[in-house]
């Protein structure tokens, strides 16, 4: 067995064990135990992965069902941009869980075994090079998601979760029929019904030109719901607010990049074409979302709610990023799913450790917070410097990167994309220094917030290392982007060497001087 | 020498680190105030070592390279976190860590028993940090991190005693209206790396060059411009400055005077040959600082808290050095960067100490009388007044004079005017808050709480201060008075090229003329005074004097309403466009309208489809008949 096929059993095994500890704290443990394991062994698959190589590595191959006229298989693999969303999420789970060790007290061996779950969905997802196989983890996340916001959530969980449910459900059901149907069209071509990503990028390219827009639109839909892209986005307000902390940090941490993973994979990687023709419409979608989540979330008087705009803008980057086909754009999308995932993960899991202090999300309760818990208003100050882009820190690598992608983009002729995009570095201050002023700043407005405890040892264990990888990322990014590298340029060059040339605003010229 | 350059950094970023991590430990315990002080003064030293060898070698040897590591390459964007020491460097450089050092060294006296004293040096060091990498980068993203990175200190430090509303309202204001300014440094950026494919600052200036005129460049400059006015507080974002007078007192005097301010001017100084390229982008900087100079200095002149006088008083100078920047002359704007940290500096602290004897008072219709109480402050006080009011030979005089002399010669008679009827302003407003803080009577209790001189950690900085405002002319003394000009001659290798690209035109003059013109400015400094003297020296009480004036006094005093028509046409309607329609509208009633109506579509059409599963057998086999007779008539038909 593969190391890959490894990271998605023992999360899987771990959560059917999980059946026989009726212990509450045994079951946190083991649960940890598990992830940390799990963590464990992405790494060694991290250190195994060879940043130089081309295509898809560690992979794994077996057939599945298989015929002479059909062929599904169980396909794993990865790229240097699904290694690293892979570390995020089994490092995500493993913060996660220290995060919020007390937070649950209801049914915990439940829970936990659907974390492990998701998990194993989660990996299986940015593993998978079978797109059969890719549907079936990505239709498995549903199911314990929808239970964590059903079961563990707020007053509105129910709405939420069906909400949530549904509104994913009917984009996936799409991305099913475009997979047959794409599947239908290559047994027409080579002979033989087949779900092999790397059988289907080049055989996708002999499609008609309609039946590529066709299919691309299915799987855009689909991952635009999930990202979530203007105007698919508000499902995502009403999880997050519902979901519990656990919750609302894996589906912002993770479970949102998905969508534009997916987008890289199979939108650019199986329609370039398509992908170049549409990819204006995107990006004004994408660009719209920046603004209009940004403006939003200024609205907002519930902290998760104004959290999980901020989510909306953020995910825009990254869908001009990618649909921008760059270098630049591509890089600083993938790095940006990592940011997004680090940055809001902390702020929800840091606004949930305020919350079961407080319980209450409204904003207006706090105020003047900073003097009784100054460790926490410190944290708390990092996550959201690094949500609103400063350099020094990881949000504005992803951020600066996708804006440079799109002002050199040849698909996207023009620079208003990247103009109006910038825009949104303002708001994004706008919204969270607000946010922080009201939530932290200012005299005590609330007597009896003066009892509330600072952060415990176990909460800063939780944080250090979010805060550890915010700075990391931000003072040297190559040590990730390195990692990208190769996928994101082959993906580039591959689509761009498509596309028409640019006719450029300016002259481009090349610096004649050598600098030292 | 080179390989000294990383540790320039390196101190204040240890002092940061050490403070930052262990300072909540020691809380009061002076010895946080020490690490920092110890650490921008080593920088300082390390500064003067590099100095002292670029002025032994050649003019062509004085640039200094380092690169520490890679920060970011990608694509085309491909930048170190690499820096350049060279003559204009160099002197911002001397600039933040000198006056930094003894700004810090003011502080362990200013802020002595604050319960965020170790927080505060720590924010400090930081700025120091932040400020060295904006002006050492050899890239523009590495300068976006230190323009981005001393705003977020500016943030932290303005806001610093948060427990106010007041204060963390300016801090906020402050970081908002930078980032609109910080939006056109990236859009700038952006453009660069299209037009020109590399976001180095040599690099990007020598394919300008290639290039000629253009566009784009045009489009560069005016989108930096717009990040200076921010940063540097111009017309129209300048707003932020007045407000950040929140933070402590020493922040006033560092951040926002000596150093971060003229972050701008840096920029242009740094970009010249791009800017030199833009004639238009010239022309506008020209308009918006002299703009901004009158303004602020009309502003400045009925204003009550003597921090909001000498903010005012940035803001206008600010716009001198713009001015100079404008019409070309870029060593001359650099020139009076340099002065007025000194004076400026000088002013601050010196207010600082007023502040500090005054118990927090800010308000100078409740001071008066000083003089006697506090002579030192007095002293240096007024010795940097006269430097800002531009009587020779104090340092301003020079720097001033000379971006007055070449607003008149390289750009036009009315910048000139414009500029003197400014420093007219300026030497009123001055010598007015001289005089009602240190002259006249006592409009306090000075029997209860006498106030007292200052310690010598805060009286050290404002001597040294002083003596360097009165001195720091020197470097610059015009030809025309038999001086050698060094620093321009210093400057020439950065921003000679620049400069005589910028010039589209000069007229002529002789050395009469810039005399005469001297002569003309002098004497209108000399006018500022004297009016300030009649109304402000030995008058007891300030209230109905000055209302008297009527519709001006009320405008100047209100400055002009600018934040009142910012709020009504800008920030209200964002705010109520935002939650109003956008969010109550747009987004829960017709967004999410339409995918719960979708939900409740489909609800609705089951509850009516539902009706036929009755569960009565008769009416299915009702249905079936029908179904059969239907199909029936289908096939018989077609």
């Amino acid at each position: 067995m593969g190391i890959l096929s490894l990271l998605i059993l023992i999360p899987l095994a771990g959560a059917a064990l999980l059946h026989f500890i009726k212990n509450e704290n045994v079951a946190k443990y083991f649960t940890l135990a598990v992830s940390l394991l799990t963590f464990v062994i992405s790494l060694v698959a991290y250190f195994q992965f060879d940043n130089k190589a081309l295509g898809f590595q560690l992979q794994e191959h077996y057939d599945w069902i298989s015929s002479k006229s059909v062929s599904i298989s169980y396909f794993l693999g990865v790229d240097g941009m699904s290694i690293l969303l892979v570390l995020l999420t089994t490092f995500l789970v493993v913060i996660g869980l220290i995060g919020t060790w007390n937070s649950i007290t209801k049914n915990v061996p439940g829970l936990m075994a659907l974390l492990l779950l998701l998990e194993a969905g989660m990996i299986g997802v940015f593993c998978s090079l079978d797109l059969f196989l890719f549907y079936i983890f990505w239709e498995l996340i549903l199911i314990p998601m929808y239970f964590i916001i059903g079961i563990w959530g707020g007053e509105r969980r129910i709405y939420a979760a069906v909400k949530f449910f549904i509104y994913t459900l009917a984009g996936s059901l799409v991305m099913l029929v475009a997979i047959i149907w794409l599947g239908v069209e290559a047994s027409k071509i080579s002979g033989v019904f087949t779900t092999d990503l790397i059988k289907l990028t080049t055989l996708s390219r002999s499609l008609p030109l309609d039946t590529q827009n066709y299919l691309f639109w299915a799987f855009a839909l689909s991952f635009a719901i999930k990202v979530p892209l203007f105007p698919l986005h508000t499902w995502l307000p009403d999880a997050h607010v519902e979901a519990p902390t656990i919750g609302s940090v894996i589906l912002a941490g993770v479970l949102l990049k998905m969508g534009t993973y997916g987008m890289i994979r199979f939108n650019l990687g199986l329609f370039p074409q398509a992908s170049i023709e549409n990819a204006s419409i995107l990006c004004v979608l994408a660009v719209i979302g920046i603004i209009y989540g940004a403006l939003v979330a200024i609205a907002q008087t519930d902290v998760k709610k104004l959290i999980a705009y901020s989510s909306v803008t953020h995910m825009g980057f990254i869908v001009l990023g990618i649909f921008s086909m760059t270098r630049e754009g591509l890089q600083g999308a993938v790095i940006q799913m990592v940011n997004h995932g680090l940055s809001t993960g902390m702020l929800f899991m840091m606004f949930g450790m305020m919350y079961d202090r407080k319980h209450t999300r409204a904003i207006s309760e706090y105020g003047g917070v900073a003097k009784i818990t100054p460790v926490y208003a410190t944290f708390f100050a990092i996550a959201m410097l690094s949500s609103v882009g400063l350099p020094g820190l990881n949000g504005f690598i992803g951020e600066y990167l996708t804006i440079m992608g799109a002002f050199l983009s040849p698909v996207l002729h023009s620079w208003w994309y990247s103009i109006f995009s910038a825009t949104g570095v303002i708001l994004a201050a706008v919204y969270l220094l607000w946010m922080y002023q009201r939530f932290m700043l200012g005299p005590i407005t609330n007597e009896s917030n003066r009892s509330i405890k600072d952060l415990s040892m176990r909460e800063i264990v939780s944080v250090v290392p979010l805060v550890i990888f915010m700075i990391w990322i931000g003072i040297k990014p190559m040590t990730f982007l390195k990692t990208s590298e190769s996928g994101a340029y082959t993906l580039s060059n591959s689509l761009l060497g498509v596309a028409p040339e640019k006719t450029n605003d300016f002259q481009i010229v090349q610096p004649q001087v050598i600098i030292k | 020498m080179a390989e000294l350059i990383p540790y320039i950094v390196l101190f204040p970023l240890i002092g940061f680190a050490v403070n930052g991590l262990f300072g909540w430990k020691y809380k009061t315990n002076p010895i946080a105030g020490v690490i920092a002080t110890l650490a921008v003064t080593a920088s300082f030293v390390v500064a003067c070592i590099i100095f002292a060898g670029m002025l032994g070698a050649d003019a062509e040897h004085r640039t200094l390279h380092y690169t520490v590591a890679e920060w970011l390459n990608v694509g085309k964007v491909n930048v170190g976190i690499s820096y350049l020491v060279d003559q204009l460097s160099i002197i911002f450089i001397l600039v933040i860590t000198g006056v930094g050092a003894l700004i810090h060294l003011y502080s362990m006296g200013y802020m002595k028993g604050d319960l965020g004293y170790a927080r505060f040096f720590t924010y400090l060091n930081l700025f120091i940090v932040m400020m060295l990498q904006l002006v050492m980068a050899d890239n523009y993203l590495l300068t976006f991190l230190g323009w981005e990175g001393v705003g977020l200190c500016s943030y932290l430090l303005i806001g610093f005693w948060y427990e106010e509303v007041k204060n963390s309202d300016a801090a906020k204001k402050a970081f908002i209206v930078n980032r609109i300014g910080d939006f056109g440094f990236l859009v700038a950026m952006g453009i660069m790396l299209v037009a020109f494919g590399t976001l180095n600052i040599a690099g990007v200036s020598a394919a300008a060059l290639g290039t000629g005129s253009s566009a784009a460049i045009t489009a560069i400059t005016l989108m930096l411009f717009l990040g200076c006015t921010g940063k540097s507080a111009q017309i129209p974002l300048y707003i932020w400055l007045p407000d950040a007078m929140a933070g402590p007192t020493p922040v006033s005097a560092l951040i926002h005077a000596a150093t971060m301010v003229t972050s701008g001017i840096y920029l242009v100084a740094r970009s010249n040959i791009l800017f030199a390229l833009s004639p238009a982008t010239l022309s506008v900087i020209s308009v918006v600082a002299i703009a901004t100079a009158l303004l602020a200095a009309l502003i400045g002149i009925f204003q009550n808290d003597i921090k909001k006088v000498l903010a005012y008083s940035t803001v206008s100078q600010l716009g001198y050095m713009f001015l100079g920047l404008g019409v070309g002359a870029f060593s001359a704007g650099v020139f009076h960067v340099l002065t007025h940290a000194f004076f400026k500096a000088c002013l601050f602290l010196g207010s600082g100490a007023v502040i500090h004897a005054m118990h927090h008072e800010q308000d100078m219709q409740k001071m008066g009388g000083l003089k006697k109480y506090l002579p030192i402050t007095f002293w240096t006080f007024l010795l940097a007044t006269l430097a800002i009011a531009g009587i020779p030979p104090f340092a301003g005089f020079f720097s001033k004079d000379e971006i007055l002399w070449r607003a008149f010669s390289q750009g036009s008679f009315f910048l000139w005017l414009l500029g003197v009827l400014g420093a007219l302003c300026t030497a009123f407003y001055m010598f007015r808050a001289v005089y009602l803080t240190f002259y006249g009577s006592e409009r306090f209790d000075a029997h209860h709480h006498p106030p007292k001189e200052v310690g010598a950690a805060m009286y050290i900085p404002l001597i040294v201060l002083a003596i360097l405002s009165v001195l720091g002319g020197l470097v610059g003394i015009p030809e025309a008075l038999g001086g050698t000009e060094a620093i321009h001659h210093w400057l020439e290798p950065v921003v000679g090229e620049g400069e005589h690209m910028a010039i589209a035109h000069i007229t002529i003059h002789g050395e009469g003329m810039e005399i005469a013109l001297m002569i003309v400015s002098v004497a209108v400094a000399a006018i500022g005074i004297l009016l300030a003297t009649r109304y402000y020296k030995s008058k007891t009480t300030l209230a109905g004097n000055e209302r008297k004036i009527g519709g001006f006094y009320k405008l100047a005093f209100n400055k002009f309403f600018i934040d009142e028509i910012y709020n009504t046409l800008i920030v209200r309607p964002i705010y109520s466009f935002s939650n109003g329609f956008l969010y109550k509208i747009v987004d829960v009633k017709i967004i999410d309208g339409i995918v719960n109506g979708a939900g409740a579509l489909s609800a609705w059409f089951s509850s009516v489809a539902r009706r036929i599963q009755t569960g009565i057998v008769q009416n299915y086999a009702v249905m079936i008949v029908v179904g059969i007779v239907v199909l029936i008539g289908y096939i018989l038909v077609f």
